[in-house]
């Protein structure tokens, strides 16, 4: 089931999904991480971040709320110690850089250049923009288009740029328009959806950050959904999907609407060695619909 | 605001414990068997044949369970200290309050559930001898009985304060009783003695070397800076609420003064669940302070 993010080659179709699996090290013990996609990291940035207090998290049904504020070691303390750690294993790092201000994002991918065992970049767009009132990048076609472009001159010609695009947008398929023609290499779909739980005992937001990103099963409707525009309108536009996917056949769902790779993220919560499981599902799934490789199902829904 | 610089130096200069060191083994993910169910007052007792995660098992880790099988609606695991380990068994205490817990305490004899572990860090014992104070308050008293066994067979004096609510939120007194002179404290008087385990605490703790504490936060507070007080070391094992329990969610955050006497938001999970009692910043848990490590970055300035 060999697949690629754009121009660069993975061994597998399945990839771990940015702030759901840190950088990797935690799932060693059930997951073999250079037989994956590639590991998707924890969002990066320039500084390191504490993150925002607690609580960070509510249950939901099939998902769960998060406020965790991106807390990290800054770009730093991933050169030092995460990206040589994978880098030693085997493993692949698809970066997921973030920022509030363009230049930021520029300079992350600058710092990435030529690192061993960075596979790509994956541009996470759903950041305030400073400059913009706080307006978030993902949600304005011009901004982020701005984002990709400075990130794509800066980074490794070897490092495919993938965007994440966020789903509270009134039309995806614009704001796909406009990355793709500012340098994507491939779009990343979807980042959470905003969300609110309150209390009923406090009567207050249960969350620190008081909304908070929706993930789990209870989005895959909704990232399906989005993928399968996407492609149709720019078939040619690689994706690398995600949102909700627990099983090998949501992942199929996600192949047949489009994704040439697949991210399990709030699923490895529930179970750690989910994306090593979602792999040998997916394989099983194509086998059994009569595929030869996996490229012959990437959007064969839309037949 | 408390000025950063006197924060730190005042309260947290001469520090009576070093963080807690990881566990040596790691953890395993397996489907296991209930093989005995016993309500013990509020509480039900699970005991699972699971010969793998107990063999590794040490006395102040935990074990995270996947709730309602592959489809469940309810994604996040549940993480419950070890209570017991032996004869490749393996023991909890669960306290039924949510929809997730209810149906873990509802398991009956055959069936099977999907758990991890074990995880997290264990309390480090202290010189061979050393007399300690063991103190659990509700169910967090079952967290200290493997404890309490290894501190006898290192020649420990080993005293225990158990207390609760009321007599039925008492927890493995009987267990501890076996091993250590028990002092019973209920907030209603409807078992021991009146009183909260402050009251016990205050009492014994000129007389031994460490004390170990699990429990509500509010009631390690408590005990931690009583020990602290009196100059003696303090370890806790807190009941924070994980989403996955090996660390990849970073939901599970307290403030935690490191060995480098900076103040970081620490993972309950993968760099606790025992920390030293005068290195949680208790007062400050639910808000960032100016001195986190990457609090900066969030906006938050020093005073």
């Amino acid at each position: 089931m060999g697949t690629a993010l754009a121009f660069a080659p993975i061994p597998g179709p399945v990839l771990t999904a940015s702030g759901c699996s840190a950088f990797g090290q935690e799932l060693e013990p059930f997951v073999d991480l250079d037989a994956l996609g590639a590991v998707v990291t924890k969002s990066v940035q320039l500084q390191p971040r504490s993150g925002r207090p607690t609580p960070r998290m509510a249950e939901t049904p099939s998902g769960m709320l998060n406020s965790i504020g991106l807390q990290g070691p800054g770009i730093d303390g991933l050169l030092a110690d995460e990206l040589p750690w994978l880098a030693q294993r085997g493993a692949r790092a698809l970066v997921s850089i973030a920022g509030t201000r363009v230049e930021h994002f520029a300079e992350l991918a600058t710092r990435l250049r030529g690192v061993p065992g960075v596979l790509g970049l994956e541009v996470n767009i759903s950041c305030p923009n400073v400059e913009s009132r706080g307006e978030v990048f993902a949600c304005d076609p011009v901004a982020a288009a701005d984002v990709v472009a400075a990130v794509r001159e800066a980074a490794d010609p070897a490092h495919p740029v993938f965007a994440k695009l966020s789903p509270d947008v009134t039309d995806i398929v614009s704001i796909a328009r406009s990355v793709t023609a500012a340098g994507a290499d491939g779009l990343s779909m979807i980042n959470t959806l905003l969300g609110l739980v309150i209390d009923p005992d406090t009567m207050r937001p249960v969350l620190g950050g008081v909304t908070g990103g929706l993930s789990g099963p209870a989005i895959r409707p909704v990232a399906l959904r989005c993928v399968w525009q996407v492609h149709q309108a720019l078939p040619e536009v690689p994706v690398l999907g995600m949102g909700g996917i627990r099983t090998g056949l949501d992942a199929l769902q996600f192949v047949l609407a489009g994704a040439s790779a697949v991210s399990v993220g709030t699923a490895v919560f529930n179970d750690p060695s989910a994306p090593a499981r979602v792999h040998a599902e997916l394989a099983d799934a194509l086998a059994a619909r009569g595929f030869a490789s996996l490229r012959d199902a990437v959007g064969y829904a839309h037949r | 605001m408390t000025a950063p610089a006197d924060r730190q130096s005042h309260a947290f200069g001469e520090l009576l414990t070093e963080p807690a060191p990881a566990a040596v083994q790691a953890p395993v993910q397996r489907v296991v068997e209930v093989v005995g169910r016993r309500p013990v007052g509020a509480y039900v007792e699970l005991t699972f044949a699971a010969p793998e995660t107990a063999g590794r098992a040490v006395p102040g880790q935990f074990v995270a369970f996947a709730i309602g099988g592959r489809e469940s609606a309810m994604l996040l695991r549940r993480s419950i200290a070890i209570a017991g380990t032996g004869d490749g068994r393996l023991t909890v205490v669960v306290a039924p309050h949510g929809p997730g817990s209810t149906w873990l305490a509802g398991l009956q004899p055959g069936a099977t559930v999907d758990v991890v572990g074990p995880l997290g860090r264990p309390f480090p014992l202290p010189e061979p001898g050393t007399p300690a104070l063991l103190v659990g308050g509700g169910y967090g008293a079952a967290a200290l009985v493997g404890l309490a066994g290894a501190l006898r067979e290192r020649g420990s004096d080993v005293s225990a304060v158990a207390g609760a609510a009321s007599a039925d939120r008492l927890c493995s007194v009987d267990e501890l009783s076996a091993l250590a002179g028990v002092t019973v404290l209920t907030d209603d008087g409807s078992a021991g003695r009146r009183g909260w385990v402050t009251d016990a605490v205050a009492e014994q703790v000129g007389r031994v070397g460490v004390v170990y504490a699990c429990g509500p936060m509010g009631m390690l507070r408590a005990v931690a800076e009583l020990a602290t007080a009196a100059g003696v070391p303090s370890y806790v094992a807190v009941e924070e609420s994980m989403a996955c329990g090996i660390g990849v969610c970073m939901t599970c955050v307290l403030p935690v003064v490191g060995a480098d006497g900076r103040t970081r938001f620490s993972r309950s999970c993968t760099e606790g669940p025992v920390f030293g009692g005068d290195r949680v910043r208790f007062a400050d848990v639910g808000t960032l302070t100016a001195d986190v490590v990457g609090a900066a970055a969030m906006g938050v300035l020093p005073a």
